[in-house]
């Protein structure tokens, strides 16, 4: 279990998914291209996972008994780098090299440049099954670490995905977590129009998996949700986590037209106020 | 004759020659290496005892993975055990993996520089009844374009039990092409095998050409060489049991007296063992080539030894191709 999230733990963990979109945005601004809506939805999972949930040392990335963290949807991937960086697994300058020659942060993410990665994605769909192999071999290795999986909703379009489902149902493997993030958009517009998904929940439960839901951006509720998730022995499961995509910048959240592009300067320096403002309740510190 | 320095089974050419499958090596070799290394993990995709996967499964169940019918969630499971320190070995048809699974092998595997074996099974023409859709003919091309992986094509069941034991010699992935029916034994359990090598086994005083075969087509190639000798035309055998890496010295060395080459597979002449040794020559020393193989057409579905005449890879059509070649060598 991690240890209890205390009030003054979460504010701090609040904190830091507000500067983590903000160093988000200069990523993708320098970066040039890149996509904008999920990094930022996902920015408070992400923060709870490296600053709370995982069992990890950013100084030994490679200890073996870690906690796995797979990133399926690795078009997402500036937020891991992101929160990479803010957890000291790397120097906050090299996010500068995003998706430049020469650098560790491979547009999608690849497992063998940059340490801390557990695996190459970026095609769809195949996250699953490989964090389906990595807790296997936890369970063939008799350790004790969990396996986390964090994939789109659109991305769920995908066959592997279900021929993963199926599998962890079929030997109840009970050291996997999955994490979708259901902001509901994909490249093509709303996930219910490209390829309906509901009843998601329903949909797992039939392939005999524990399903939880909650509020992507409420870290106390989130933490609360993977506690949960631990108690479950005799099945894998599934936290579907609401998003907003876009989250923290207004003229991005619940457009599909943010998937795929990262803002442009002007574009950057509103979102950026908005954020440094949050949303213009605060008076921005960078002004 | 038979290269005597290879310990080759001297009983080749006898009507009552041992015949065995291919995929039989591969079932003996991955128990071995089972009973070798506890790191040694095997999926299948409900082919387990037709890949001859079952040896394994039956004998360490709980290093033994049925996925079902679902190849890229079995390459990718495997990926993911492979990068925490096991070795898988994924089996199933080759038309299937890594046919149908070609992106997740790519992606989770090859470029992820995870430790996956990947055994296509029923590989080529030679599944026969089963028609096209089960007759494996691009794997070769679709696999060698991967950076950094290696391919063994064995000729008979004891090769293929050694190229399948040898495979765990490198960290990172290897494709192993497989064959169903029974073929010649052409090897020894003596006979050398070294990963990356290619053997002379036909050797003679002054060739004219050499036949470059891979898998139990060499079995084919050496027949021809057998009766092309006794009408008085002498050729080199070498059996490519390792596509990549291409062992370029011996290409040259082969090559050298005889300045003809006649290449041999079950597979699409395009992209397969005799474009890899063209793509090398075309560089280095360009020769007169001719291809036996699958010749830009889907087979069919029939015994496999009627499709091998049909399609023209046959023993004649391989001593045809070396009196062409060698025709066009003297122009």
């Amino acid at each position: 279990m991690a240890e209890e999230l205390h009030d003054e733990k979460l504010k701090q963990l609040e904190e830091k998914a507000e500067q983590g979109r903000e160093l988000l945005i200069q990523t993708l601004l320098e970066a040039g291209s890149g996509h904008s809506a999920g990094p930022l939805d996902m920015m408070d999972v992400f923060i709870a996972f490296y600053f709370h949930i995982l069992n990890h040392d950013p100084k030994n990335p490679d200890w073996p008994d870690r906690d796995r963290l797979v990133l399926s949807n690795g078009h997402i991937c500036p937020v891991r780098y992101v929160v990479m960086a803010m957890a000291d697994y790397f120097p906050l300058e090299e996010l500068k090299t995003l998706r430049k020659l020469n650098s560790r942060l491979q547009g999608h993410p690849h497992r063998t440049t940059l340490p801390g990665l557990e695996t190459t994605s970026g095609p769809l769909g195949e996250g699953l099954s490989q964090a389906i192999g990595i807790a296997l071999a936890a369970k063939l290795d008799k350790k004790n670490y969990y396996t986390y999986v964090v994939t789109g909703d659109g991305e769920l379009n995908e066959g592997n995905i279900w021929e993963a489902m199926m599998f962890a149902g079929k030997i109840k493997l009970n050291n996997i977590i999955m994490i979708v993030d259901r902001n509901n958009i994909q490249i093509d517009g709303f996930t219910e129009d490209v390829m309906p998904l509901e009843p998601l929940r329903a949909k797992f439960e039939a392939f005999n998996w524990h399903v939880l839901e909650v509020d992507a951006h409420n870290i106390r509720a989130f933490v609360d949700k993977i506690n949960e998730a631990k108690a479950i022995y005799e099945k894998p499961t599934v936290i579907i986590a609401h998003s907003i995509a876009g989250k923290g910048v207004d003229f991005m959240e619940k457009d599909f037209h943010w998937h795929g592009k990262p803002p442009d300067k002007e574009q950057a320096k509103i979102a950026l106020d908005a954020l440094r403002t949050l949303q213009g309740k605060i008076e921005s510190e960078h002004k | 004759m038979l290269n005597p320095n290879l310990k080759l089974n001297t009983k080749l050419f006898d009507t009552d020659v041992e015949i065995q499958p291919t995929r039989k090596g591969f079932g003996e070799g991955l128990l071995e290496l089972g009973e070798k290394n506890p790191n040694v993990v095997g999926l299948a995709a409900d082919l387990t005892e037709s890949t001859y996967a079952h040896l394994f499964a039956e004998k360490f169940p709980e290093r033994f993975f049925e996925v079902g019918i679902g190849e890229q969630n079995m390459a990718a499971i495997a990926a993911g055990l492979a990068v925490s320190g096991k070795i898988p070995f994924i089996a199933s048809y080759a038309t299937f993996s890594p046919g149908k699974n070609w992106e997740t092998i790519r992606t989770t595997c090859v470029y992820n520089k995870a430790n996956v074996k990947i055994a296509g099974h029923h590989a080529g023409v030679m599944t026969g009844p089963d028609g096209a859709t089960h007759q494996a003919t691009e794997d070769i091309a679709i696999t060698r374009c991967w950076p950094g992986i290696e391919i063994h094509v064995p000729c008979d069941a004891i090769e293929a039990k050694k190229a399948t034991i040898a495979s765990v010699n490198t960290d990172l992935p290897v494709y192993l092409r497989y064959t169903r029916d029974k073929t010649p034994i052409i090897t020894t359990e003596e006979t050398p095998f070294t990963v990356g090598k290619m053997q002379d086994f036909w050797v003679t005083d002054n060739p004219e050409v050499t036949i470059f075969a891979t898998g139990y087509m060499l079995y084919y190639a050496l027949v021809a060489a057998k009766e092309l000798e006794d009408e008085g035309f002498p050729v080199l055998v070498i059996n490519v049991a390792t596509i990549k890496p291409l062992d370029e010295e011996a290409i040259m060395r082969f090559t050298g007296h005889t300045r003809a080459i006649v290449t041999v597979e079950d597979h699409q002449v395009q992209g397969g063992m005799g474009s890899a040794i063209a793509e090398f020559l075309a560089k280095t020393n360009p020769l007169p080539m001719e291809f036996v193989g699958l010749q830009n057409t889907f087979a069919e579905a029939g015994p496999w030894k009627e499709i091998i005449e049909k399609y023209g890879m046959g023993v004649k059509s391989i001593k045809d191709a070396v009196k062409k070649v060698a025709g066009r060598k003297n122009k």
